[in-house]
């Protein structure tokens, strides 16, 4: 059994006004940085967890993202693993 | 007639709503969210707050309480269930109502008296509004931007579940009194059987002129019949 870390990204899905992202992009014009065209803000969860094989702790973090982490109605999510060496 | 108030860690118009129930003659019990029966209660409302502090999003983690389950089971059976600002969110949660709810298009908790319109009295909420009739009630909320796909929000609007709508004093439909950006200044909806509904303004916040309002009152008085 091993360990690892697995990092969940959720954003809005596209075409879904994000009003903190587009303060923040406003800011960035505001300080000097135009070619900014855009700027979405989500939310990062990181797990620590055990999981045989990269593959099932993928499956897992997915089936907690569509019962829970994420609301399929507004976000989307991506899932990033990494194993931990000890 | 027996009505259960549903109290979940983080929930704050509990009393509220119990004060307003009272008043239209009814019964309230709290129902602690990890108890395992609804006491035989006839209707089954989910007050206002911050349950579990609306940690990864507003409803989210009260969605997954005990109780829960048999409020699921209560409404596919009939049973009237009234989800008020977070009650809201949660049943939006649980797939009792459709659609979802975001953060408020200005980034901000807002909270003031707005109007609604009533757009449709046909469910057992309701019943004591005229349609096209004015209610001045307040909201407070930080999510209350409610959004459904483009193709769910014409099906709602058809099946005529959009119940209430953000409009001005004077029932003016215009989008500047859209206080949070909400699809189509949807306030509140109902599900398909009108035995479900969800309002992002709080009802029990109205209910005696003293508070500025007491267009909330009928709501309650509603459940009676």
């Amino acid at each position: 059994m091993g360990k690892w870390w697995v990092k969940l990204e959720i954003f809005l899905k596209e075409g879904i006004l994000d009003p903190q992202g587009n303060t923040i992009n406003s800011a960035l014009h505001s300080l000097g940085f135009e070619e900014v065209e855009e700027v979405r803000m989500g939310k990062i969860l990181k797990l620590k967890m055990e999981g045989e094989t990269e593959e099932e702790v993928r499956d897992k973090v997915k089936r907690m993202s569509e019962i829970f982490l994420a609301n399929p109605v507004t976000e989307n999510f991506e899932i990033k693993v990494e194993k931990i060496c000890e | 007639m027996r009505v259960g108030i549903v109290v979940f860690p983080g929930t704050n118009c509990d009393y509220d709503t119990f004060w307003a129930l009272k008043l239209a003659g009814l019964n309230p019990v709290f129902l602690w969210h990890k108890e395992k029966d609804l006491k035989d209660v006839s209707a089954v409302i989910l007050p206002g707050g911050f349950s579990y502090g609306d940690y990864l999003r507003a409803g989210a983690i009260a969605r997954f309480s005990p109780l829960i389950d048999r409020i699921f089971e209560f409404a596919e059976k009939g049973g009237l269930v009234l989800g008020i600002c977070n009650g809201f969110q949660i049943l939006l949660e649980m797939g009792l109502l459709p659609g979802a709810m975001l953060p408020n298009d200005t980034n901000t908790f807002i909270c003031k008296p707005v109007y609604l319109k009533v757009e449709n009295n046909d469910s057992p909420f309701l019943r004591k509004y005229q349609v096209g009739e004015i209610l001045k009630m307040p909201i407070a909320h930080k999510e209350g931007r409610y959004y459904i796909p483009e193709r769910d929000l014409l099906a709602l609007e058809r099946e005529g579940q959009v119940v209430l709508r953000y409009v001005g004093p004077k029932g003016e439909s215009d989008l500047k009194f859209n206080p949070n950006g909400s699809v189509n200044n949807i306030a509140g909806i109902v599900n398909k059987k009108r035995n479900v509904m969800g309002l992002m303004p709080h009802p029990e916040r109205a209910v005696e002129k003293l508070l500025g309002s007491d267009s909330g009152l009928r709501l309650f008085l509603s459940l009676l019949d």
